[in-house]
């Protein structure tokens, strides 16, 4: 390299350093995903960064406990000033820890349930429940299920959050009963998977006839597919609500621009992101309502959720029972 | 045996063995040093303990008993498509494991093409979820690895041997006795303890194949010890349960049973008088075709439902595409770059033990090598902007193991047949390598960068740990796509990754044996 270049080149170099110097960077954790191409990550991260002045970035860190983990691992040093995509199960987790500041949103969310955590702003929220395709006439609660001779395909509560959706809603919905309502369902998995993912492509492949997923699952195929074959299948016991949140770290260094991302996180330039991209419901309804094709879901007149400070008891007292359960 | 008649510097073998031992000792001390609470097991570890340890035994057990006929019938066997068959035979080993477990249900599964055969002829579906089905999987990733360790020691005879037993007459029987059973038995004490220690690290497939939480595996606990109880201590103590286990079967294979070397032929190529005519002609044909059948029927199916959604990739996949090529040539580069002076300190060594510190690249879990560096580098570096040389590090360090159990027979044949010679000339240092070493064990280096390419290319690792939006490799994005409910593109996405791991495989695999002496 000559000279000249040379000298250009770091010139170069300089004026790029000082020009980002100059722009804050807000670092976001969150589950992979969430990041993806096919996620709201790319969207927001557009829509953010042309009201703030600053430049956003979104790391992926597996799923939402390995968010939690990522998290703890790194502890007050941590560079994240954002942690956005745990839920209600892991809150009460988070929130020992110490690391995340209370947040100032008050805005009126659109989440079926009464909503006052003081360190996390939530984002979207969905229904979990067992989604089948047309030919099948779906069990209309668990015991129906236990009765029929249909196969289901669910998630290890142990590696996903689903999965662990589940456990809280079986445990939810019966109490002391759960273990025997699990030695029912026993012979009606057909398996259990690591993540969602896969459970979702045996189902789709014809391995099982329903699925753990979302109430909103059938509005991807819908939308996206065209395909109105697949439903979800209400159950009388009502349904478990996941609600996903994010929280400001308390050692971040850029304090208040991490407000500024929590306060535009219930703005309709995200939210209205939210339906088409990570196939859940916003947590404040944009102006324009859900897309088309949302109205075709079903709506639970019960939504099941353990609150966020008896979960993690619960969850291993639950994690027990379905371990002894589907041992045998 | 008699001392090695050829010095190979030991230097650099010790130096990558203990670089291999410090690595995973390293990750192992971080996340054993985070760690808050206690170091103790429940119940339920003990379990996940007892089951990893019967379903690997019993999975290399099975791969490789049913190795041993297969290898024999292609060993004896010359035929029209006889090396794409071969070369075909790495094709599951390398599958990303939700590709093959999706593989393989197309055939076995509930609604698979197996099961609507036998409702066709009203006969009941079979469910293979359950230890069978764990066994299965392990089988159709296990039994070509298997099949080419013994092919390759069979074709390791030199052809003036076979030719002296035709001359003398020598019944099959006789002939498998003299000549094929001593290499089966230097072949097939690595060959089990590497795929026993492959199941040792099974997690995804144990657990869908095996129906549920009575699948749990040790890696499975690690899992749920760091992400669903954040639990360090518990994490250590099943990460060192787990290297035990393995170091303990590596030492028991490789320690105890005596390394034989054949001395050299003329490097002629081998022609199989004593392959039976006749009947037993039939039989050979017809062990090949089951063989050929179970792997690749699963591999097809992949392949016929990657078709429709190839075409229409999005550009990100690509870009996903290059990350993961640009990961597996690094991590062939790091893997030769430890196992070749580790093969040469171990081949002219008589105890094969120090293969051991090889194996248990393959038996610490990704999650707590990824969580260990993360706890070391965290301090120093943001760890997004290592994702991908870590990940071509950990890769390398996996597929060390098979490169060891490639190499070093290999090398100790080269050292029997011409270590005197180069010794009388007085050969040393590189130009032993550059001139006999390396010449002599040129199929092996091919097989073995081979495999390694594959299996980094395939390999979902730890750079989901790592990943940001920028560095994603194609398994990762393929997962991506997945979660993504877009299931038809995820599948064009593993047939893509197919391609290019196979890609990878077949120009490294050709590359050696092209110059290969035997055959």
């Amino acid at each position: 390299m000559k000279p000249i270049h040379l000298a250009a080149g770091v010139l170069a170099a300089t004026v790029a350093t000082t020009a980002q110097a100059e722009t804050p960077v807000l670092t976001v954790y969150t589950y992979d995903s969430f990041v993806s191409d096919w996620g709201p990550g790319p969207v927001i991260e557009k829509a953010f960064e042309e009201v703030c002045d600053c430049d956003l970035q979104f790391v992926g860190t597996g799923d939402g406990a390995a968010l939690l983990a990522r998290v703890k691992l790194e502890g007050a040093r941590s560079d994240a000033d954002v942690v956005l995509g745990l839920d209600t199960n892991l809150t009460a987790a988070a929130t020992a820890t110490g690391l995340f500041a209370p947040h100032s949103v008050d805005v009126a969310y659109d989440v079926p349930m009464e909503w006052t955590d003081p360190n996390f702003v939530p984002f979207d929220w969905g229904y979990f429940a067992f989604v089948y395709n047309d030919g099948i006439s779906p069990p209309k609660n668990f015991r129906e299920l236990a009765d029929s001779d249909l196969k289901i395909v669910i998630q290890d509560p142990r590696s996903s959050t689903p999965g662990l959706g589940l456990l809280m809603w079986v445990k939810a919905a019966y109490g002391d009963e759960a273990p025997a309502i699990w030695a029912d369902l026993a012979d009606k998995i057909v398996t259990v998977t690591k993540g969602w993912s896969e459970s979702y492509g045996l189902f789709l492949e014809g391995e099982a006839d329903m699925a753990l997923s979302y109430t909103t699952s059938p509005a991807y195929h819908l939308i996206a597919e065209e395909d109105a074959t697949k439903h979800a299948a209400p159950f009388s016991e009502g349904h478990y609500l996941q609600v996903e949140v994010a929280g400001k770290l308390a050692n971040s260094d850029q304090p208040e621009l991490a407000d500024k991302f929590l306060e535009f996180m219930v703005t309709d330039a995200f939210q209205s992101a939210i339906p088409t991209t990570n196939w859940m419901y916003p947590a404040v309804t944009p102006k324009d309502g859900l897309p088309e094709g949302f109205e075709t879901l079903i709506t639970p007149e019960t939504a099941l959720l353990v609150p966020s400070d008896d979960a993690p008891a619960l969850r291993d007292e639950a994690l027990q029972e379905w371990l002894q359960a589907l041992s045998k | 045996m008699a001392a090695s008649p050829v010095q190979i510097s030991r230097l650099g073998g010790i130096g990558a063995a203990t670089l291999v031992v410090a690595l995973i000792a390293a990750a192992l001390g971080a996340v054993a040093w985070r760690a808050e609470g206690g170091y103790s097991l429940g119940p339920a570890d003990w379990a996940a303990v007892r089951f990893t340890l019967w379903q690997a035994f019993l999975s290399a057990l099975i791969s490789v008993a049913l190795a041993v006929p297969v290898a024999r019938a292609l060993a004896r066997r010359r035929f029209v498509g006889r090396g794409v068959l071969i070369a075909l035979l790495g094709a599951p080993f390398i599958l990303p494991v939700i590709v093959a477990v999706l593989g393989i249900l197309a055939v076995f599964g509930r609604g698979g093409w197996v099961n609507q055969l036998l409702g066709h002829w009203g006969f009941e579906p079979l469910s293979i979820y359950g230890l069978g089905g764990v066994l299965l999987a392990h089988v159709f990733f296990n039994l070509p690895l298997a099949t080419r360790l013994i092919l390759q020691g069979w074709q390791g005879i030199p052809a003036e041997r076979f030719r002296l037993a035709a001359q003398l007459g020598l019944t099959p029987r006789i002939v498998f006795r003299v000549l094929e059973w001593p290499v089966l038995l230097r072949v097939v004490p690595g060959a089990l303890a590497l795929i026993f220690v492959i199941c040792l690290a099974s997690f995804a497939v144990a657990l869908t194949l095996g129906g549920g939480p009575r699948a749990t595996t040790i890696e499975l606990a690690i899992y749920q010890a760091f992400l669903f109880d954040f639990d360090l201590g518990r994490a250590a103590m099943l990460s060192l349960m787990q290297l035990g286990m393995a170091g303990a079967a590596a030492v028991l294979a490789l320690w105890l049973v005596p390394q034989v070397s054949l001395t050299g032929g003329m490097g002629r190529m081998v022609r199989r008088w004593d392959a039976p005519t006749g009947v037993l002609r039939w039989v050979d044909a017809a062990l090949i075709a089951l063989a050929a059948a179970f792997l690749l029927v699963p591999l097809l199916s992949v392949v016929l439902s990657g078709l429709p959604g190839i075409t229409a990739l999005p550009a990100n996949v690509f870009r996903a595409a290059w990350s993961s090529i640009w990961v597996s040539c690094v991590s062939v580069c790091v893997l030769l770059a430890l196992a070749l002076p580790m093969a040469g300190w171990i081949g002219t060594s008589r105890r094969g033990g120090v293969e051991a510190a090889g194996l248990l690249g393959f038996a610490a879990s990704p999650l707590m090598i990824g969580t260990g560096w993360f706890i070391l580098i965290y301090p120093y570096v943001a760890p997004s902007s290592l994702a991908l040389p870590v990940t071509a590090l950990v890769n390398a360090l996996m597929a060390l193991p098979f490169a060891l159990r490639i190499l070093v027979p290999g090398v100790r044949d080269v050292v029997a047949a011409q270590g005197r010679l180069s010794a009388a000339l007085g050969l040393r240092g590189w130009r032993l390598w550059l001139w006999v070493i390396l010449p002599g064990v040129r199929p092996q280096v091919g097989f073995a960068a081979g495999l390694a390419a594959a299996l980094s290319m395939g390999d979902l690792g730890v750079i989901a740990l790592f990943a940001d939006q920028d560095h994603a490799t194609l398994p990762l994005q393929m997962y991506r796509l997945m979660g993504a409910y877009q299931m038809q593109a995820a599948a064009g996405a593993a047939l893509l990754l197919i391609l290019l791991a196979f890609g990878a495989f077949w120009i490294c695999d050709a590359w050696g044996r092209r110059g290969a002496v035997s055959e």
